[in-house]
Formats: C-alpha cells, structure tokens, sequence
C-alpha cells in the first residue's frame, strides 16, 4: 500500500526549476533513500512530500492521518534559548516523563533528560531528534541527512541505530543523503535525483546504472554497496567495512 | 501610634493615592508582560523589532494628538501597523536587520517632526521619550494592567507553539503548526505591550525593559519557562529599584529603571557563571 505519492510534481521558486516532474511512491515498511549532488533538491522534494510547501504544478497524496516523524537537517539551537533535552522533547506537545525515558531508551540515549541540548555532542544530538520524531509513533520516519556532521564512526553508528529503531516501531523510512559513501543497508530503494529523477531502484542497480555514473563519476564505482551487506550475514561486528577500492 | 500610621500607609496602598505605589505597580505590570515577551524577542533575535515598534509609538503620539483621540489609542494602532509591516517584510526575506534599521529611525524622526506640527512647543516631548512613570493615574493603571494580561495570555495560550516555531520552524510546521501565525501573535503581544509601556520607560527605551531582563535570565536558567519567569521578576526589581533609586538622587524615572536592570544584568553573568549550563 502507497502511504506517500508524488505524481509529476514540479517546483519553482523565484522562477527557477528546482524540481520537474517527479513521481515516486513511498510504500508501507519501505525504506527510500534519495540521493544526489548539492543543489539537486532533495531537501526541496522532501519538504514537499511532507506538505511544507506546495509543489507548482502536479500532486502530493498522503495518506489519510498519516503520522509523520520528521528528522530535520540541521537545528541551530540558539545559545540565547536555555533548553533541556526532556523539554526539547515535549515541544509542542507535553509529554510524560515516562515517554520520554522510554524513546531515549529505544536510541540509545537514556541520561541525556536533563543536560542542556546545545552542550550535546553531534552523535547524541542526533539521536535526541530521532527520540523527539518517535514520539509521534510515526508510519513513516523522514530524515534530512541526519547523519550531516558526524564522523565516519558516528554515521555508522546512527545507520545500524537507525536499522534497530526502524524494526521495531516497523514504520517506512523516507531519508535523504548527499553522502553516497553511506545508504543504509537495508535501503530497498535508492532514488538518484538531479532536479528529476535520473535513476531508481535497489542500490545495486543504481550503482551500476549509467545516469548515475554520469552524475557521480565512474570513481565512485561500488560506494554505494559500502553498507549494503548481504541479509544472512553477521551484524554484529561489522559496521565498518573497508572501502573496497580507495 | 504606629498603628495608625501603618493602617493610613495601607489604606494609602488600597487607594493607589501614593503616586509612588502607583508606579511601582504600573511598572511591575508592564514587567511581568515583558519577561516572556522579552526571552522571545532574545531567542528569535529581534531586539531591533521591539525598537521599530517603540519608535512607531511616537508617531502614533503625534497622530492621536492631531485628531484629539486618547494617546494610547494612536500608539496602539501604529505600534501594531508597524508589527504587522515588519512581520510581512521580514517574512519575505528582505534583510532584516537594515529593514528593522529603516522602519524604527524613520518612524520615530517621522513621528518628531509630526509631533511639532501638531502641537507647536506645548507638548512634552520627554515623557514620551524617556516615559514619565510617576505620572501614572489610576485609569493608566487600569489600562496598563489589562493590555498586559491580554499580552500575557496570548502568549501563554500559545506557549508551546511558539516555542517550537521559535526553535525550527520546519519543526513547527511538520508538527502541524503554523510557524507565521505563531509570529504573528508574537508581534500582536509585542505591539501591545509596547504601546502601553510608552508611559513608563518611554520609546528610547523601551527595547532595553524587554530584552535586558530576560538577557539577565538567561544567564541562569535551565528551560524556557524558567527563563521567562525569571525575566518578570528581574523586570520588576528593576522598576522598584529604579523608582528608589529615582526618588532618593533625584533621577528621571525611566532611564533609572534600565540603570538598575543593567547593574541586576552583571550580576546575572557573575552568578551564571558558578553554575553549568
């Protein structure tokens, strides 16, 4: 069942095209990842299918009261706003401590309540965006390059972190990342965009598919399978494969 | 003996006769409104909007004055046009602070140069600017007391929004809010807050009873919330310690009030500092 479709969605803004006739659909339990250069507008397609703007021309359906936990790609917590982690979490609904403990549990990330959120290191900040965005006990998860500034080991740790949280609230996953060295390994689909769609499919497929090649250059040959490991295989030791080629 | 002093001094109090007692509550008034005002005017960085809006003021002095209205009511209305206006204009993403810049400079040479039409030499210009505090009749009170619970409320019914709009406004509308509307209440409260504390601090410094007290608070606070309330009760020391401080070495009123919340300010960094966060 589709819970997300765009159907030849176009944007303009200032009138420049940032997006012409996009279609996809996102499915129950999937997990899409979409790629591409700076400027691509991936950031602007994400917020159109989230509803943030409005597309120029086509259309977004969402699903009926689809519950929606929203990752955002940067928050500059300014120093001016004194802001602990468990009132973070409450804005803008209230919410029980309880709540709060349990999701913090779910990343990893219990103890972190009472500290200041602008003190909090990069890999924990991220994970408090992800408690806040399950609180809503969300159908789908988006995320806007949530692992943007974090290091190699962090980024690793925030995918399988990722992976956990996502089979256990079994909710569909909508991400964006510039970082082709990194797509989670259980992405079922990658959706390589330039202002349109240029390719889609596994991340095997993609990877090997011409038009990203052509957008990305023969040199990042097999970076996408970097974390795309086979499913029968051992998780628990291996989250930092070696770049087969660098 | 004492006895009857105290019940005079008391029943001077319930009267509001003392002028001095009708200051102080005025300007505790208009305190508590500005603590939480204030903190949102800090956190979203817009200490130049409350001095567009304050400088608007006098502009709307000189208007109420030439169409004999009373004087709030021509504050009020041009204090919430220029809200309205900035709100807008900054909503498109002009530059904001060269747009604050313009508005506030040339709403008040405007509102100088009308005043002086409208009223030749007559009209006290210092008690707009610089406010004129121990001034305040009963139904000043009456006004200023009302206009600031509304303010309050508006905000408090609104608290949380406003806080998450102030944070991230994509966050704001992911979670089904509505990030202009909640700017937009924000500036309402602003406007009216601003125009009736024209007659305690006056336009020069009004910014400085909204934004130094809650810049006070932050130095020692750990949420939002206590941020705000500490922001009302730094407010309304500074009007008490002002209104003392006025009183005894014969100081002007206003500028004395905002003396005190500077000096209450760097003790605020002293005392923030032997505490984390």
């Amino acid at each position: 069942m589709n819970i997300l479709t765009a159907e030849h969605v176009s944007v303009n803004l200032d009138g420049q095209t940032i997006l012409s006739d996009i279609s996809l659909a996102v499915h129950s339990g999937e997990i899409v990842t979409i790629v591409g250069p700076n400027g691509s507008g991936k950031t602007t397609l994400l917020r159109t299918l989230l509803g943030l703007m409005s597309p120029s021309s086509g259309k977004v359906t969402r699903k009926d009261g689809l519950r929606v936990g929203y990752v955002p790609q940067r928050l500059a917590i300014d120093r001016s706003m004194p802001l602990t982690v468990e009132r973070f979490m409450s804005l803008p609904t209230r919410q029980t401590p309880t709540r709060i403990k349990d999701m913090l549990i779910r990343v990893e990330a219990d103890g972190l309540q009472k500290r200041q959120l602008r003190d909090l290191s990069g890999g924990q900040f991220q994970r408090v965006l992800l408690a806040r965005a399950l609180l809503v006990d969300p159908e789908l998860l988006v995320l806007d390059e949530p692992t943007q500034g974090l290091d190699q080991l962090g980024e690793a740790a925030f995918y399988t972190l990722l992976e956990h949280v996502r089979a256990d609230a079994h909710c569909s996953v909508l991400m964006v990342s510039h970082d082709l060295h990194v797509v989670m390994s259980t992405t079922d689909r990658v959706i390589c965009l330039n202002g349109h769609i240029c390719c889609q499919g596994t991340p095997s497929v993609v990877s090997k598919a011409p038009e990203y090649r052509a957008l990305f250059g023969l040199g990042t040959h097999g970076a996408l399978a970097l974390y795309r490991h086979d499913h029968d295989h051992d998780h628990s030791h291996d989250h930092l494969h070696e770049h087969d080629h660098a | 003996m004492t006895m009857i002093t105290a019940m005079i001094t008391f029943t001077n109090m319930i009267m509001l006769d003392d002028f001095l007692v009708r200051a102080i509550l005025a300007g505790v008034g208009v305190a508590i409104a500005a603590g939480p005002l204030g903190s949102l005017v800090v956190w979203r960085r817009m200490a130049y909007f409350g001095d567009a809006t304050a400088h608007a003021s006098i502009l709307g002095v000189a208007l109420a004055l030439a169409f004999d209205l009373p004087v709030v009511w021509g504050t009020l209305a041009v204090a919430l046009l220029m809200a309205i206006t900035v709100t807008t204009l900054t909503h498109r993403g002009q530059a904001m602070d060269t747009t604050l810049g313009v508005l506030a400079h040339s709403a008040l040479a405007l509102g100088l140069v009308a005043i002086s039409y409208v009223h030749g030499t007559r009209v006290d210009l210092n008690a707009y600017l610089f406010g004129d505090i121990l001034a305040v009749s009963r139904s000043d009170l009456l006004l200023i007391w009302g206009v600031s619970a509304v303010a309050v409320l508006l905000i408090l019914s609104r608290w949380g929004a406003l806080l998450t709009a102030t944070l991230n406004p994509d966050l704001a509308q992911a979670a089904g809010l509505n990030p202009l509307r909640e700017r937009l209440s924000m500036t309402l409260a602003l406007a009216l807050v601003v125009a009736v504390a024209l007659k305690i601090v006056g336009a020069l410094l009004i910014a400085a009873l909204l934004i130094i007290p809650a810049a006070a608070a932050r130095s020692v606070s750990r949420t939002p919330e206590q941020m705000a309330l500490f922001a009302s009760l730094i407010g309304g020391l500074s009007v008490i310690g002002g209104l003392f401080l006025s009183l005894r070495q014969d100081t002007p009123a206003g500028p004395s009030i905002v003396v005190v919340a500077a000096g209450l300010f760097i003790v605020s960094l002293v005392v923030g500092r032997r505490q984390p966060g």
